[in-house]
């Protein structure tokens, strides 16, 4: 592992472990150092079951650690309380999942919104903001729909603009693409490829090798550990 | 806060169906109790309303038996027992009142067609006073006065059947009626009384009058009207006034407290549908609780999401909280509206006034909100306690 030019990376992890206790135990993730630079754009990538999903909660904050050091931004997150992470959550982090999770009985504006009403953001400015976003996923024109009247496409686009909304430093996406057909994931691809352009900081975690090239870096997972 | 709120009505907006149907218990619930103490309440006010002045202030005293036994000395009324009463602190008006046995005869119109035809009437005896002490509404002319009576004028007031009966609807001409062969002269026609009804059906003459036509030796009652909330203690003071050295021979008719009233409309009958409201509120608060509880597990990833975008636990108790109460609030508001309505309508077939209590209506819904409240506290913290890895999986 090299060292950084960048003043403080996005994500510092050090001997990271995740084990589900069992029994029978599961080492789910296994003494992972991983340093996010700002801006980069790194792509995880490994076999169903390598322990993708759980090191994605992990860098996101949605779950603890067994061991190790995980600093984001250069906030040591393995000493705070479940509110402070939860703000630092909200505020640094934004999740693509898979299978979007969207609300299906709120329109795609609020679905955007929803992002900074737990970072208390006033609702005005959320609306404003997520129109920006929209517009920036290139989906003006579907603002007032439901979730449910979208395109697959279409649908994770949505759920790109809610990440970006509440502009986080370090962008998280699992399987971004798994759910959607070759054209629709190339155009995810590609706002991808944009986004980094602009300088986000991004993470995509795939089983998907031609996922995984698009990536600035690439890293592998097996078993729980990183190969480089 | 606010944005919690607006997020929680989403929420129970976002299945209005399911809404509907997990009001309905709270709804039935709140509604049984409206209706049962709005209906208790309208009743009772019924009978303040119908019975309240006349009957809270009305006290009768009579003799325990007048005239019973043989040879024993009969209690007797003092003729002077208005006046002995009327020194009580509270009393309003008393006058006495006697039947009058006439016999066979008839009373007749002089001035009627053929002579008047004869009516079986009661014919009675008051003192003065009586016409206060009932409450007496005159139609046309004068009740008698003291004067009359001490003198022993030949003068009668009409209750208001027995002028139609007798064809008199004027007393400016002084009309006469016979009693028997005797002419009296017609003064004063009632148009009602409150208490003593038969009054309105009878011809009624001056004490004075009665003691020398009819030998009447004492008063059969004396009807008394107290100030309001007076009656129960003059009902005891006055046998003493009137009959200092016997009072116990003496009997009174006094008015219910006003818990015996009040006691007597809480009935078994409401009890049972105060008990059939709470058991409803009992399974209304239980089907929340249920849905909410549903719903969260419906909601797992919704849950996720949250947590994702940066709720902590608390937000997303608060939500299923919230949205419980409001839940429990709109089928108060419902129940409300239904025991209100049912209140009303029940009021308006019986022709009664609907009496609702400001604080039942208003608190209600509150209630409502109280039970979403409590059915929610658990479906809540089971919602907060959901860890967001697991409710993340399977992206
Ligand atoms: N909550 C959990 N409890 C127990 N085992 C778990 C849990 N979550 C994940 N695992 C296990 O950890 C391993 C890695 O899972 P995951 O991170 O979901 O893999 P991937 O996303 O790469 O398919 C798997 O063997 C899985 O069964
Ligand atoms: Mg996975």
């Amino acid at each position: 592992m090299t060292a950084v030019a960048l003043p403080a990376p996005v994500v510092e992890m050090i001997g990271v472990r995740r084990f589900f206790p069992g029994p029978p135990e599961v080492q789910a993730i296994r003494d992972v150092d991983l340093i996010i630079g700002q801006g980069e754009y790194l792509s995880i990538v490994g076999p169903s079951g390598s322990g993708k999903s759980t090191l994605l909660h992990l860098l996101g904050l949605l779950d603890n650690p067994t061991g190790g050091v995980y600093r984001l931004d250069g906030v040591d997150t393995m000493s705070l309380r479940e509110r402070r992470r939860a703000v630092l959550r909200g505020e640094r982090i934004g999740f693509v999942f898979q299978s979007f999770h969207l609300l299906d009985h709120r329109t795609v504006l609020e679905n955007v919104a929803l992002s900074m009403v737990y970072v208390g953001v006033p609702r005005r400015v959320r609306l404003a903001r997520a129109r920006v976003a929209l517009e920036r996923v290139g989906l003006a024109h579907r603002m007032e729909f439901a979730p449910t009247t979208l395109s697959g496409g279409e649908r994770q686009r949505v759920a790109i603009a809610r990440a970006l909304v509440a502009e986080p430093s370090l962008l998280l996406a699992d399987e971004p693409t798994g759910n959607l057909d070759s054209a629709n994931a190339e155009a995810i691809l590609a706002v991808f490829d944009e986004l980094h352009h602009e300088g986000m900081t991004l993470a995509v975690i795939t089983h998907d090798d031609h996922v995984s090239r698009r990536a600035q870096r690439q890293v592998r997972i097996v078993d729980g550990t990183l190969q480089w | 806060m606010r944005d919690l709120l607006d997020e929680a009505l989403a929420g129970v907006a976002a299945r209005p169906t399911r809404l509907i149907l997990t009001t309905l218990g709270t709804v039935l619930g709140i509604a049984a109790l409206v209706g049962t103490v709005g209906l208790g309440q309208t009743a009772a006010g019924q009978i303040t309303q119908r019975f309240d002045l006349a009957a809270a202030t009305r006290i009768v005293v009579q003799p325990e038996d007048k005239g019973g036994q043989e040879g024993e000395a009969a209690t007797q009324l003092p003729w002077d027992a208005p006046e002995r009463i009327q020194r009580l602190n509270g009393v309003d008006a008393a006058g006495t009142v006697s039947n009058l046995d006439i016999g066979d005869d008839l009373v007749r119109n002089v001035a009627g067609v053929n002579g008047g035809e004869g009516k079986a009437l009661q014919v009675m005896a008051a003192s003065a006073g009586l016409f206060d002490a009932v409450r007496g509404v005159l139609g046309t002319g004068r009740f008698f006065d003291a004067g009359h009576d001490q003198r022993g004028d030949k003068v009668v007031v009409l209750g208001k059947h027995a002028a139609e009966r007798l064809g008199i609807n004027r007393v400016d001409a002084q009309p006469a009626v016979f009693i028997g062969d005797e002419p009296y002269t017609v003064i004063g026609i009632l148009e009602s009384v409150t208490g003593r009804a038969e009054l309105n059906d009878a011809v009624i003459m001056p004490n004075g009058t009665a003691k020398t036509a009819y030998d009447l030796e004492s008063p059969d009652a004396v009807e008394i009207r107290t100030q309001v909330g007076a009656a129960q203690l003059i009902a005891g003071q006055a046998p003493i006034a009137i009959q200092p050295n016997d009072p116990s021979t003496l009997k009174v008719d006094a008015p219910p407290k006003q818990g015996a009233v009040r006691k007597g409309v809480e009935s078994d009958l409401n009890a049972l549908f105060l008990l059939l409201g709470a058991v409803a509120l009992l399974v209304g608060g239980l089907g929340i609780a249920n849905v909410t509880l549903l719903s969260v597990l419906e909601r797992i990833s919704e849950i996720g999401l949250r947590r994702a975008l940066g709720a902590a636990r608390r937000h997303v108790a608060i939500q299923f909280l919230v949205e419980s109460v409001i839940v429990g609030f709109l089928g108060g508001l419902l129940g409300t509206a239904v025991g209100v309505l049912l209140t009303v309508g029940v009021s308006w077939v019986r022709d009664w006034t609907p009496i609702l209590d400001n604080r039942l209506a208003f608190g209600s819904p509150l209630l409502g909100a109280f039970i979403g409240l409590v059915a929610g506290t658990y479906p809540a913290w089971k919602a907060s306690a959901i860890q967001p890895i697991t409710a993340l999986r399977g992206t």
